[in-house]
């Protein structure tokens, strides 16, 4: 069943499958609403200090290792094509490239973690992390560090959704390998693309702000 | 938790006795279970709630205050703010009566989700928990607002696990909203048209709308607080430049619509209160649909109508002063249109009905005072007192109890399959109404004096209204306990009441009192307006001796 679309089997209360399909969809695009008002609250922080602070905050950008900003996006936005390819594979029902092109999603997550890992690393021995021990020579170091609280909020929250993201392929992903090659679950992949579409994107909005934000 | 009623007396199979092992209920996926899982949960909320508030107004008959040291009194009243607002009123007429309506209503056999509407009752449970073990440790002395830097760095006590409760709670708010609204999109019967939606279902459209645009706001809210007070990095803290205002500036955009989520489902409710003991169409069915989705929107513009004297720009506070007017409007159009819609209806004053004037009596009053707040002026001299409190608590106490009690007696028949003792139930609406004005209408007079709010000790001028506010709480108290004893006993001894004993239109009439497990044997399809009660036989002059009482 190579070129023909698979369809999931049906739960209660649908009868039918494109139904099913759709009330699916739009259940995560609601989901995801409620994640853009969720990291909205953040995204209002940051604008409010980088005006009050806006000097503070250029300092700060320009302490941060663009490389790797540059880096993780590449490595994401990659990510995000193999999923996307991955999603398609699992309407078509076709389950080795499925499987292969969620191993290299899934191994390219994990990649990102990796090296924001390394930054927040670095951070601790730079002083950083915010709190008792911080410690950044600026004409506002205050204001620096809501920087950083913004930036170890802002990322943290994101690499905890991209956790999620990563643990939700692990588990579709296994448990399709083990099951009938005949059950195919294309809705839930579906739904699976579009939460990492949207971990992506929050991404394209926190690379900006937290590495570009300064003038060279 | 309503039990099954006895099998002998009911012949029929209903969602109530065709499973009766305990795990057919903790893992049901029906929505009516998980709607009365919902109703059991709530009721010992509210009892939480409403023991610490007696406690805090025996407390208040005594200037000098004796009884309690002042941080008991500070965690009395946060308690007695978290629970009844995240613990029982949000959840109230949404997640009981509308889990239980909603797809009845539509013609639907259950949620588009099932399995995520369990999980919701679940992570309600969950966060209940946390808030429960908070209190049971120590208690949070910082008020339901959780106001920064009190909250964040001075307060002694447990909020951070009392935020997590509250953040947990927020989950279950997304999922019931989130359900609800794909629910409502996707799961309509055929004609079942959007402007032939009972205007409950309406109601609970515009509130789910607030649930997942709202309360993801407060979620990162509380977390920021949390993250603040665990591990010292100070977002709103001032010394390091950051903004406390900005906390209630995230803290109202979802408390503000909040309220919202409270009063809408109680303006869903009235609707269909009003159209059946009236047997009139509800008047201007469109101007309520629209005036339901207008206050949803305008709830999101006027949070800032909290902060007038909290150092927020003048200019911002006359704006956020008009769009508050503005909310006046559609509410205001619901008001007119439930009262033109009694207007030459052939009415009955069932308990149901007594609930609904009530609550138009007192939603009027609170709306109006609300007006008063909402000028810039007046508020400089009410903020914080006894007036605000009185106020709100005429809209959620006022409003939105008394609409949720008024749909539980009017589907408690649909529930149950069973009817409630009348005229007991209407002595409990009256002896509520009483005990409800007792109580809180001395509290807009002090607020007007001058008497601030959370304070247990007062200047002796002031006793005398206390006094009667105190004296009120019993009767109200009276007037809550009534029901939960009356409405236990019918749900198990009542007389039957069949199918449609209200002779009410609407889809979940149509089925068996209690319904059986997937609502319809066969999905319904859907011919005329919601409210056709000139179309019934009745209107006719067939059955009008029936209705005359």
């Amino acid at each position: 069943m190579t070129a023909e679309a698979a369809a999931e089997p049906l739960n209660f209360p649908f009868k039918e499958a494109a139904h099913q399909r759709e009330s699916a969809l739009f259940g995560m695009w609601i989901f995801l609403a409620t994640e853009v008002l969720f990291f909205g609250g953040m995204f209002t922080a940051y604008t409010v200090y980088r005006y009050s602070h806006w000097q503070a905050f250029q300092e700060a950008a320009r302490h941060q290792e663009w490389y790797l900003g540059c880096l993780n996006t590449l490595v994401l936005l990659t990510s995000g094509f193999t999923m996307a390819l991955a999603v398609e594979c699992a309407r078509r029902g076709n389950r080795g490239w499925l499987l292969g092109l969620l191993t290299i999603t899934w191994v390219l997550g994990a990649a990102f973690l990796g090296i924001e890992g390394y930054e927040y690393h670095s951070k601790f021995g730079e002083h950083l992390v915010p709190g008792s021990g911080f410690h950044f020579d600026g004409t506002d170091p205050g204001g620096s560090e809501l920087f950083f609280v913004l930036y170890f909020t802002m990322t943290g929250m994101h690499m905890f959704h991209m956790f999620v993201g990563l643990m939700l392929i692990l588990f579709f992903g296994v448990w399709t390998r083990f099951s009938p090659r005949e059950t195919a679950m294309p809705n839930r992949f579906e739904v699976l693309g579009l939460y990492w579409a949207f971990v992506d994107i929050v991404w394209l909005f926190l690379y900006p702000l937290f590495y570009l934000v300064h003038p060279r | 938790m309503t039990l099954p009623p006895d099998p002998k007396s009911i012949s029929t199979v209903n969602y109530l006795n065709e499973e009766k092992t305990v795990a057919s209920w903790f893992f049901t996926h029906d929505h009516k279970r998980i709607a009365l899982l919902y109703l059991a949960s709530i009721t010992f909320f509210f009892l939480l709630g409403g023991v610490a508030a007696m406690l805090m107004r025996i407390e208040l008959i005594h200037p000098r205050g004796e009884l309690f040291t002042s941080t008991t009194y500070n965690k009395l009243f946060t308690l007695h703010g978290v629970i009844m607002v995240w613990f029982f009123l949000i959840p109230s007429i949404p997640n009981v009566l509308g889990n239980f309506l909603i797809p009845m209503m539509i013609g639907a056999r259950d949620m588009a989700f099932p399995r995520l509407n369990l999980i919701s009752w679940y992570v309600f449970m969950l966060g209940g928990l946390f808030a429960v073990f908070a209190i049971l440790v120590g208690g949070v002395d910082t008020g339901w607002t959780f106001y920064t830097p009190y909250s964040s760095t001075y307060s002694n006590s447990w909020v951070i696990a009392m935020a997590v409760g509250i953040f947990i709670n927020g989950f279950s708010s997304i999922f019931t909203g989130l359900n609800f609204i794909v629910t409502v999109h996707k799961l309509r019967a055929p004609g079942m048209t959007w402007f032939r939606l009972p205007l409950f279902v309406w109601t609970l459209y515009s509130t789910s709308l607030i649930f997942v645009l709202a309360t993801p706001v407060l979620a990162i809210t509380l977390t920021l607080v949390a993250l603040e007070r665990g591990f010292g990095i100070g977002i709103f803290d001032p010394r390091i430049g950051g903004d406390p205002l900005l906390f209630q500036h995230l803290f109202w955009f979802y408390s503000h619509p909040a309220v919202y989520i409270m009063v809408l489902p109680a303006m869903g409710v009235i609707s269909e209160l009003i159209a059946a003991f009236a047997r009139n169409r509800v008047f201007g069915y469109n101007f309520v649909v629209y005036a339901s989705l207008g206050i949803a929107f305008l709830g999101f513009l006027v949070w800032g109508h909290h902060m007038f004297v909290s150092g927020q720009s003048v200019y911002a506070g006359m704006i956020f002063s008009l769009l508050s007017f503005f909310v006046a409007i559609p509410s205001a159009i619901k008001v007119f249109n439930w009262t033109a819609t009694l207007y030459k209806g052939s009415i009955t004053f069932d308990t149901p009905l007594l609930y609904a004037l009530g609550f138009i009596a007192l939603f009027t009053i609170g709306g109006m005072t609300g007006l008063m707040l909402a000028s810039l002026a007046v508020d400089v001299h009410v903020t914080a007192t006894y007036f605000v409190v009185a106020h709100f608590h005429y809209i959620m106490v006022g409003g939105a109890v008394m609409a949720y009690l008024g749909g539980i007696h009017y589907w408690f028949p649909k529930i149950t399959g069973r009817m409630y003792p009348e005229t007991l139930a209407r002595w409990a609406a009256i002896i509520l109404f009483i005990g409800f004005n007792l109580t809180f209408f001395p509290m807009f007079i002090l607020g007007y004096m001058g008497m601030p709010r959370r304070y247990h000790v007062y200047p002796e001028e002031f006793q005398m209204l206390n006094f009667i506010s105190t004296i009120g709480t019993p009767v109200l108290g009276i007037g809550y306990l009534l029901p939960l004893i009356y409405l236990g006993w019918a749900s198990f001894f009542g007389r039957l009441a069949g199918p449609n004993p209200w002779n009410a239109t609407g889809l979940e009439w149509q089925t068996p009192s209690p319904p059986p497990k997937e609502n319809f044997a066969e999905i319904p399809v859907v011919t005329t307006e919601p409210y056709a009660y000139h179309l019934l036989p009745e209107a006719a002059g067939i059955h009008q001796e029936t209705h005359d009482r």
